[in-house]
């Protein structure tokens, strides 16, 4: 076989795509939204589950060294496995927003009521809006930010111990 | 042949924009663009989950306050990554995507020019 | 027990493969003209055996012989009998015995159906084919073995999926395959060609019954599909451009292209290096294809349960059959001279090969593109409907302008006897689409382009139809038929897209919604307890605003128990001009449904055209030889 500079392209070109093949089996092919990290929060406005009157806005989060905000429902199991790792990170002074993602209030408090409250403040996000500016899709999901407002880790789905022992090391 | 030409630009001008697309049509169209990611092989117009039903009711939102097609997408990516719309963007990542068919197209054409070309070649001859 | 005669059937198949790759490298070596009787005899024994096998699987499933892992994760003793048996190729496993049998039967009747033509080439496609077959049983007996026992047998089957227990689901696997896998023994073929020198029209006559057949079959494959997926999966399309349909649709393009040439390759024999190439692309396409739908590495809706190990496997595999096809390609091939004259038969064909190689080029990009993105640097991003409608569609235009125009030439060179018959017939087809539009409706200037090329095809191919009367020439009914149904299909596809009405909104039980042309009261919900599933019916009576014709549509949503899924099932009246088309859904915590209403002028049309396409090759395989 005469080796011209075609059949050489060919070769490599055929070489090349079998090999990205070969890389591609190994990824996850199922999307998550874990890899957003980065940017910068955009403004809103959460109005506190007890009284309409109460609210905060991003500027109050700038306060905090690092920000942990909780999507949660009461009517969702996961959530509540995760919520032990919420109020021990709580008791490590670690800031977190409770946000009650297609709720009723009541059914809210009292899944409070029962598991303990680790929120420094719970907003309401009845139609599921506030989570869509948050970039959530599915609850539980969490979202550890800095004083800049920067996303610095999303967790999808309950925290577990690993993703609990991550969040440490970030927020210290 | 002048007649025949300027037949066409009349044709053509009476059957060029008579387009009218209504807001429900928009809405849907964006819909069809967007993918969900709790159903993630459907669109959110076909989707049945909760997340497809929020998203609506931003995207609606957002066509209420003014916003434009393009405005709506690059939102929703801004939270949710490019992977959420169906069409690619055109940009640097994608540029490769967009025009690899067409440079394959104007590629095949060249290879007819050229066989058809040595056929008349080789006839003179 | 039927494990261990399964697995038997499987390894003598094995070995048969290995005698007759043998015999034939032995028979190669003699001067007779004919090929030894062995030869066939080992042929036969291997496809005896290896239906054997199958039926041995669809015994399995028919008797709910759970000792087999594959009946046990893909069958249940509730299923209805029919779709115990279709079970045995819905699954992995089984449907890679069904390649198994389609490449051996394929094998065996190409040795018996071609005696007339060159011993030696007859002998090395048997040996390819049989190294493909080689390749699959490995893959079968080392990875996905259907006949794999399981102890303790379980008591009951895992596999009562209800969406998997359809009539047309049934039927669109083992149609595909003839089409997917009908193509391995043309490149088997190619490939003996390039090595024994057999090319030529004799060969194109040897292949192009083969080509015709997996051409009709994937075509029908694939319409099956899209039937199947407008009315039973509820979101009222029958087309997502999802990676698993593309890669049924790849091999359709090369398959089309190979047809057409074939044609040229056998009239003029020339256009040999092409078709060659178009016959190893075809089967390299569909093994790239069952790699992408089987190996997990893409994300969809159609994917079997995926395995990484597969993909490595068949991956090695599709390595191996490209490397070798590249290596004979080029050391055997020689260069061709050509003789096209713009205005002839060839160069139209050429043309037809153009705008397929384009197709199949956009849809394998729009494929891949985010796997390589993904695997080069890291960014993922979804290639959808949108990409391929943008692309494709505007090349669907000059298609069908040339596709008209084509046929009216004659081989090597034509007159130019027939421009009034074209201006008068493209005159028609614009008075015909501004006519639509000045009663109907507007739309954009791509969609005129659209509708005017089509109608100006559908006209061309009636005005033949017309000479074929007058000359009782057979021999261009099919490719008449073919094109006719085409033009029909893009035109209808096009009148759906532009008069389709859709409506999304959200009602409670005993709420009305008014559009513009319709009333929509949904009346109440009802339960009713099935078999397997409880499905909640809801009541609508639907007013048409403008004629106050009234009908009533239930669509469902079923809860089954085994195992847990919930599907909806869409309400769906089909006439012959419109279809009306509704579907219901909960919202979860909510009294409101979420309700997806469409109207579909002419949908029953696009499924009649896209089968015209596929009856135009049928006819044309019934035609005698001296017809043809």
């Amino acid at each position: 076989m005469k080796l011209s500079i075609s059949k050489i392209i060919i070769f490599c070109f055929v070489a090349f795509s079998l090999f990205v093949f070969w890389k591609g089996l190994k990824k996850d092919n199922n999307y998550d939204t874990t890899e957003l990290i980065g940017s910068k929060i955009s403004n809103f406005q959460l109005i506190g589950i007890n009284n309409d009157d109460r609210y905060i806005s991003q500027e109050d989060l700038k306060k905090n060294k690092f920000t942990l905000i909780n999507f949660f429902a009461s009517w969702c199991a996961p959530c509540r496995a995760e919520h032990k790792y919420l109020l021990n990170l709580s008791d490590k002074k670690i800031k977190i927003i409770g946000i009650n993602f297609k709720d009723k209030k009541n059914n809210a408090m009292n899944f409070l009521k029962e598991l303990g409250d680790p929120y420094d403040f719970v907003g309401k996000d009845s139609n599921g809006k506030i989570s869509i500016l948050f970039g959530v899709y599915g609850i539980p999901e969490s979202i550890l930010l800095n004083s800049d407002l920067i996303v610095i880790k999303k967790i999808v789905g309950p925290i577990d111990q690993i993703q609990y022992d991550e969040i440490l090391k970030l927020a210290q | 042949m002048k007649i025949k030409f300027f037949l066409f630009i009349i044709y053509i001008s009476i059957i060029t924009p008579m387009h009218s697309s209504d807001n429900q049509t928009k809405l849907l169209n964006v819909y069809k663009n967007l993918r969900c990611l709790v159903c993630q092989g459907q669109s959110i117009a076909d989707s049945n989950s909760d997340f497809a039903a929020t998203i609506k009711l931003v995207v609606q939102d957002q066509f209420d306050d003014g916003k434009t097609e393009e405005e709506v997408y690059n939102f929703l990516i801004s939270k949710y990554g490019e992977w959420i719309v169906y069409q690619p963007t055109f940009n640097k990542n994608n540029l490769l995507l967009w025009i690899l068919p067409y440079i394959a197209l104007i590629f095949g054409g060249f290879i007819i020019l050229l066989i058809v070309r040595k056929t008349k070649h080789n006839k003179v001859n | 027990m039927l494990s261990n005669i399964g697995i038997g059937l499987i390894v003598l198949v094995l070995i048969l493969s290995f005698l007759t790759i043998y015999a034939a490298y032995l028979d190669l070596r003699t001067s007779s003209q004919y090929i030894k009787k062995r030869i066939y005899q080992l042929s036969l024994l291997q496809t005896t055996f290896t239906v054997l096998s199958f039926f041995t699987l669809i015994i399995g499933y028919i008797n709910s012989d759970f000792s087999l892992i594959n009946v046990y994760e893909n069958s249940h003793t509730a299923k209805p009998f029919f779709y115990k048996i279709a079970g045995a190729w819905g699954n992995h496993e089984g449907s890679l015995l069904l390649w198994v049998n389609i490449l051996v039967i394929f094998s065996y009747l190409f040795l018996v159906f071609n005696h007339k033509h060159n011993k030696r080439f007859r002998l090395y496609t048997l040996i390819f084919q049989n190294f493909l077959i080689l390749g699959f049983l490995f893959f079968l007996l080392l990875n996905s073995n259907p006949f794999n026992s399981i102890y303790p047998i379980p008591l009951e089957g895992l596999g009562l999926n209800p969406i998997l227990q359809d009539p047309a689901l049934a039927i669109h696997p083992p149609l595909l395959y003839v089409g997917f896998v009908g193509c391995s023994i043309y490149f088997s073929a190619a490939m003996a060609s390039l090595i024994s020198g057999y090319g030529g029209k004799l060969f194109a006559q040897s292949i192009k019954t083969w080509v015709k057949i997996s051409w009709c079959f994937q075509t029908l494959g694939i319409i099956v599909g899209s039937i199947w997926a407008y009315y039973e999966l509820g979101w009222g399309g029958f087309w997502f451009w999802d990676p698993v349909e593309n890669a049924s649709l790849l091999p359709w393009f090369a398959i089309t292209a190979l047809m057409h040439s074939l044609i040229v390759l056998e009239k003029r024999n020339t256009l040999y290096s092409w078709v060659i190439i178009l016959c190893l692309l075809t089967f390299i396409l569909s093994v790239t294809g069952t790699f992408l739908v089987r190996s997990g590495i893409l994300n969809s809706v159609h994917t079997f349960a995926s395995d990484p190990s597969r993909g490595i496997y068949i991956l090695v595999f599709l390595s191996l059959m490209i490397f070798s096809a590249l290596i004979i390609f080029f050391t055997k091939n020689k260069k061709e001279t050509f003789n096209f004259n713009l205005e002839s038969r060839e160069t139209f064909i050429l043309a037809n090969n153009w705008f397929m190689a384009f197709f199949l080029v956009t849809v394998l990009i729009g494929t891949l593109y985010p796997i390589f993105l993904d695997v080069l640097s890291g960014v993922k991003i979804s290639v959808g409907p949108p990409f391929y409608n943008i692309v494709i569609i505007p090349l669907v235009i000059p298609l069908m302008f040339l596709m008209s125009i084509g046929p009216q030439f004659s081989w090597i060179k034509s007159q130019n006897k027939f421009f009034y018959k074209t201006l008068f017939l493209m005159l028609g087809a614009i008075a015909i689409n501004l006519f639509i539009l000045y009663f109907f409706g507007k739309y954009s200037l791509l969609s005129n382009l659209i509708f005017t090329t089509a109608i100006f095809l559908i006209l061309h191919s009636c005005f033949d139809v017309k000479k074929l009367f007058i000359n009782k020439n057979k021999a261009e009914l099919p490719r008449i038929i073919s094109h006719l149904g085409f033009g029909l299909l893009i035109f209808f596809i096009g009148i759906n897209h532009q008069f389709s009405l859709e409506e999304d909104f959200n009602l409670k039980v005993g709420e009305i919604k008014k559009t513009n042309n319709y009333e929509i009261n949904f009346k109440n919900t009802e339960t009713k307890e099935s078999k397997n599933y409880t499905a909640v019916i809801g009541n609508f009576k639907l007013t048409n605003l403008k004629n106050n014709l009234v009908q009533y549509l239930d669509p469902e949503i079923r809860i089954y128990s085994n195992p847990e899924t919930l599907t909806y099932e869409a309400a769906i009246k089909t006439k012959i001009t419109s279809d009306l088309y509704l579907t219901m859904s909960n919202i979860s915590r909510s009294d409101y449904y979420n309700i997806k209403f469409q109207n579909k002028p002419f949908m029953v049309w696009i499924w009649i055209s896209a089968i015209m396409i596929a009856l135009g090759g049928f006819i044309q395989l019934t035609l005698k030889k001296n017809e043809a």
